[in-house]
């Protein structure tokens, strides 16, 4: 089957069967080996790419359904410099800074799904960005540096934006509210049920 | 290879349907993609995702509120005639899977599965949903446990496609609540879930109470004794703890990977108690 759609910019032909995955599709075709295989069943975020700008995991997208739509990877969201140097998203500098990464499996769906999600939501705090990476397990961090560079790039987004912080709301986002947000990463606690 | 149809709209989508009863409906693929390329490839796919005439939301002429089946979660949380009329249902999306599964996930899919632990299905259960479902002879709307008919088995017919659910119009007056017990607060299978509604008359008697469970059967349920013990009752510490004992009697829990009957008979009992006792508060 003949597919066009856009791949981080370009316009792109595949002919492929239609049932094939997204991320097969993607990394043997297309050889973007950026997007990775984690548990190919959903649950992990390895593989989340965006579709007209909104994270899916491309392990569950037969690739027929990206024909006609704007597909981003990882592979895209860095910019051509005017030497032709890669300038890296402000969410990519800031795992950069922070030092949240260690093996790196995790790292570009991260970037991509934080990078989506601050677009989406500026504003959004230490337990907000929790909640909208609780789709992207990393094995070997913790998360902690994970979250503190994406604090760091939603302040700049914010500041960038000229959107005072809230009252109280240190530049790093302030812990102040980890005690009342939904940690999606922590244990079930009594008070649930 | 698989034969993929794309319908450009609804009447093309019933025509390829009453065509080819054995192809795969595929919405956001986030029940059908898990494991599929260790399935056989179906024959045929017929990609209902993003279909414009099932992605409707608003009033029906008659007031009621309808969702389009090929509404995504992330489409429902956006959507401001959803959070003021169905706060049950919005709170319920934002615990489904994490953003990638919302951006796909929909209520028509949720439906089609018929898990026991789909999550939107308790809520349909309490908000007196109707399933509206059209094939070639035309449309019908079925009650929601109309619908599903036991685990993973529906009422659907090999020509028919989901295309709404519709609500009460006033259900947007009525008190809601979503409650999800998993293991991690995000992307986790729900071990109990209760959705409930309820009316209340001027001295605060509850009125068309409606309770729905989920994980707690081979099919989401109403707990209809517990409806009945509530109807009526102006709610109170005794009314709770009358209600969380009868809860525990309305339902059939099982032992699995997830959980224990036990546990989570006495954790629906603890879900329901809590309810009454806030509407208690809502009260005084
Ligand atoms: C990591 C992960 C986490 C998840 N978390 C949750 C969760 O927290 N809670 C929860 O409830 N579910 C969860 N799910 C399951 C799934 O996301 C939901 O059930 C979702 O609503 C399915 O919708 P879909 O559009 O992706 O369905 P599909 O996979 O496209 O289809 C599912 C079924 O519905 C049928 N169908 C779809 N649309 C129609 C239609 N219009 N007419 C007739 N039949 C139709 C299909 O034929 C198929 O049988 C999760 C899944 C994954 C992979
Ligand atoms: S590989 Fe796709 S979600 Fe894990
Ligand atoms: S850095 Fe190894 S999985 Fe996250």
């Amino acid at each position: 089957m003949k597919l066009r759609f856009q791949l981080n910019g370009a316009p792109t032909e595949v002919d492929v069967d239609p049932m094939r995955r997204s991320l097969d599709v993607l990394r043997e075709d297309l050889t973007l080996t950026g997007s990775k295989e984690g548990c190919g069943e959903g649950e992990c975020g390895a593989c989340t790419v965006l579709i007209d700008g909104a994270p899916v995991n491309s392990c569950l997208v037969p690739v027929a359904q990206l024909g006609g739509h704007d597909v981003q990877t990882i592979e895209g969201l860095a910019q051509l410099g005017p030497d032709g140097e890669q300038l890296l998203d402000d969410v990519q500098r800031a795992l950069v800074t922070h030092g949240g990464t260690q093996c790196g499996i995790c790292t570009p769906g991260i970037a991509l799904c934080a990078s989506a999600a601050l677009k989406r939501e500026p504003a959004a705090d230490r337990g907000r960005l929790r909640e909208l990476l609780a789709g992207n397990l990393c094995r070997c961090t913790g998360y902690q540096l994970i979250i503190d560079a994406l604090v760091t790039a939603a302040a700049e987004r914010g500041r960038a934006a000229h959107e005072p912080s809230a009252p109280g709301g240190g530049a790093d986002g302030s812990s102040a509210h980890d005690s009342t947000v939904r940690d999606p990463n922590a244990p079930p606690s009594g008070d649930r049920a | 290879m698989t034969d993929w149809i794309r319908p450009a709209n609804l009447a093309e989508a019933l025509s390829a349907r009453a065509a080819h009863g054995d192809y795969m409906l595929l919405a956001g693929g986030t029940d059908l993609m898990v494991g599929a390329s260790e399935r056989a490839a179906p024959a045929g796919v017929i990609d209902l995702f993003g279909l414009d005439e099932l992605c409707a939301l608003g009033r029906d002429d008659d007031g009621r509120l309808r969702l389009g089946a090929g509404l995504t979660y992330e489409r429902l949380l956006a959507d401001p005639l959803v959070r003021a009329e169905l706060p049950a249902l919005h709170d319920a999306s934002r615990e489904v899977g994490a953003l990638q599964i919302q951006a796909r996930g929909t209520l028509g899919g949720n439906l089609g599965t018929c898990s026991p632990v789909g999550d939107t299905l308790p809520v349909l259960l309490a908000l007196d949903a109707e399933i509206e479902l059209r094939g070639p002879s035309g449309t019908r709307r079925l009650p929601v446990d109309a619908f599903c008919l036991g685990y993973r088995e529906t009422a659907l017919a090999d020509d028919e496609l989901i295309v709404a659910v519709r609500f009460p119009a006033d259900i947007g007056r009525r008190s809601q609540v979503w409650r999800k017990v998993g293991t991690r607060r995000a992307q986790s299978i729900s071990k109990v879930m209760l959705a409930a509604s309820t009316a209340r008359a001027d001295d605060g008697a509850l009125r068309n109470v409606r309770v729905g469970l989920g994980a707690i059967a081979a099919q989401p349920l109403r707990a209809r004794e517990t409806e009945a013990v509530l109807e009526g009752r102006v709610p109170d510490d005794a009314l709770a703890d009358i209600a969380a004992q009868t809860v525990q009697t309305d339902i059939a829990p099982i032992d699995d990977v997830r959980s224990r009957a036990d546990y989570r008979r006495a954790i629906t009992g603890r879900l329901v108690r809590r309810w009454v006792l806030q509407l208690a508060d809502a009260q005084r």
